[in-house]
């Protein structure tokens, strides 16, 4: 079990943290204590054009020292700082939170279309797999993840999310069960643009893992979601697939109904799901992912995690409970139970 | 009649509201308000006795839990498995509810005017003279009444043609009765049930309920009287005994 909610509002009007720290805590039967988090999008406006690296060190003796030097290695930091966080009695603080301001050099990479995104993601991945002391767990531009483990008012409070507004928000209650909590184990989990939280268990980790990791991708966390950021970077960075068509290679139907679809859709389903059979999610999940563009959420395709959609104007909630929504949003209009599998997309309108 | 206990929960967290419900059931109170409800878990946790309790809002899951003779009402939605392993007594929900409505149960009655979600009524049962009644005003998702073990089942699927269009209805059922209105597509049935003709008899059978149904949401239940059903039990008597073991 764990606690999810999401919220992003179409136009970009920016909400402050206040109203999803509420929400996440009328949930906190749904987590242990050990972990919650909360993302960001739009928070750093006089930034926008740098990737926000946000770090875990265990001191800031070696690994900040190796973290400057492959950041510097790879491009300018043109900002750095602690996270300002403030004491709370029930958390403990086990890491210090850093954020740099980060412009790589866009000429150190060829062979791609993304040059300053593949590189991020590979220094990502070097220094989270060999940098004791130092974890990245937020690199997207103009967003940020802040997390620990703790209850969700606690971590809330611990870096005051109140004083960040984003247009999109998702935050995440803890529950572990199949590994032990840990700070870099709380959700959201990030990479570059793409941020996911998670209520369930991935049972095909191990074959999705073996996957990501034929493609440079490096596990870290000690726990399943995490693939599911790397899954969706795969697929919807670098294959360039739109998000519907992410969910349906990630839980798409069952033969059965594909046998039934009109003959193009046949075809494309059976194709996507050859080509990504590694890439699909077996076990129960609940998951909302956002990236700048908006948010997708979708369950696994018999539905044993709970998920309920709200819209009132612009704005999209999704959470585990309707309760929640009604926390962060009184006046919500509309309130529905999406069908298991099928993806519930919220875009910016530009 | 004394006055009803008026409670505003807002911000409470379930424990204390729970324990105080149970003390004034205890002290003889036979009708309790809460306002303001929202998302308070377990409302109803357990209660034993005849009161009524009125639950204006939103609350938590397993709403009614074990709950063993009271009535609750409540004018909002409800979330996960309402009713969950409810023992005797009635929830009458004036909205839609979540996932696992009915959970377990296994007396009493539960009343949805809106949808469900999934598994609605999974592993209901019956024991001699008790058996859950489940009845749903609107549609229910994937996996309605899973695991059945006893008890009734029955969707009116108001608004919605077919009744119900979600996979795997009955799967695994192996006591009880699922009754839908309409037609049921013979590929929505899940392994071990089967579709059985749905008598006069059955109608007789079905008319009080249909009829209590309506009447606490003020529809008319001439349509429901007056239409066809399909009627899904387990297809035979014990048709998983060969899944586990071997005889």
């Amino acid at each position: 079990m764990c606690g999810i909610i999401g919220v992003i509002d179409r136009t970009m009007s920016r909400m402050d943290g206040s109203s999803i720290k509420e929400a996440l805590s009328l949930m906190d039967e749904r987590g242990s204590g050990e972990g919650a988090g909360y993302v960001a999008y739009g928070i750093y406006p006089d930034y926008a054009d740098c990737y926000a690296i946000h770090v875990f060190f265990d001191n800031l003796l070696e690994p900040k020292t190796k973290v400057d030097a492959i950041l510097e290695q790879w491009g300018r930091i043109v900002h750095q700082e602690e996270i300002p966080t403030y004491e709370q009695p029930r958390l403990k603080k086990e890491h210090i939170s850093w954020r740099y301001f980060f412009k790589p050099y866009a000429d150190q990479t060829v062979g791609t279309t993304n040059p300053d995104d593949d590189n991020v993601k590979h220094l990502v991945m070097d220094i989270n797999a060999n940098v004791e002391g130092a974890l990245i767990f937020s690199s997207g531009k103009n967003l940020g993840v802040f997390k620990a483990s703790g209850w969700p008012e606690d971590v809330a409070n611990y870096f005051r999310i109140e004083d960040y507004k984003g247009y999109i928000w998702l935050a995440h209650n803890r529950y572990p069960t199949n590994t032990a909590g840990w700070w870099g184990g709380a959700h959201p989990f990030n990479l570059l643009d793409w941020s996911v939280v998670h209520n369930g268990e991935i049972t095909s980790y191990g074959t999705n893992r073996r996957y990501v990791e034929g493609h440079g991708y490096e596990c870290t966390m000690l726990t399943d979601t995490e693939v599911v950021a790397y899954l969706f970077d795969l697929l919807g960075r670098e294959h360039g697939l739109p998000p519907e068509v992410v969910v349906k290679a990630l839980a798409p139907p069952f033969w059965d109904e594909i046998d039934e679809m009109p003959e193009k859709d046949e075809e494309f389903m059976r194709t996507l799901r050859l080509t990504y059979g590694p890439a699909l999610m077996n076990g129960p999940f609940a998951i909302v992912v956002a990236t700048k563009d908006g948010i997708v959420a979708f369950t696994d395709r018999i539905k044993l995690r709970p998920l309920i959609v709200g819209e009132n104007g612009p704005r999209l909630y999704i959470s585990s409970e309707e309760a929640a929504i009604r926390t962060m949003d009184p006046d919500v209009e509309k309130i529905y139970m999406p069908r298991a599998g099928e993806p519930v997309i919220g875009r910016v309108i530009e | 009649m004394a006055e009803p206990l008026v409670i505003d929960v807002k911000g409470m967290h379930y424990s204390p509201l729970n324990k105080m419900i149970r003390k004034a059931v205890a002290t003889g109170v036979k009708e309790i308000v809460l306002n303001n409800v929202l998302g308070q878990r377990f409302i109803g946790n357990g209660v034993r006795g005849d009161a009524k309790i009125i639950v204006n809002g939103v609350p938590g899951g397993d709403l009614g839990m074990f709950m063993s003779g009271p009535e609750c009402e409540v004018f909002g939605n409800a979330e996960h498995a309402p009713g969950n392993t409810m023992d005797q007594g009635s929830l009458i929900i004036h909205g839609s509810a979540g996932d696992a409505v009915a959970h377990s149960m296994r007396g009493g009655k539960v009343f949805v005017e809106g949808n469900i979600g999934y598994r609605g009524g999974i592993h209901m049962k019956e024991y001699e003279g008790k058996r859950p009644i489940l009845v749903v005003g609107g549609t229910s998702h994937a996996f309605l009444g899973e695991y059945m073990a006893g008890g009734l089942i029955l969707v009116l699927g108001i608004g919605n043609e077919p009744a119900v269009q979600d996979r795997g209805i009955g799967s695994g059922i192996h006591g009880g009765e699922i009754i839908i209105r309409g037609d049921v597509d013979d590929k929505l049935l899940g392994v071990g049930a089967k579709k059985v003709e749905f008598t006069d008899d059955d109608l007789i059978r079905l008319t009080p309920v249909i009829e209590d149904f309506c009447g606490r949401f003020d529809i008319d239940p001439k349509p429901f009287l007056d239409t066809n059903y399909s009627r899904i039990i387990p297809a035979s008597a014990r048709p998983f005994a060969g899944k586990y073991t071997w005889e």
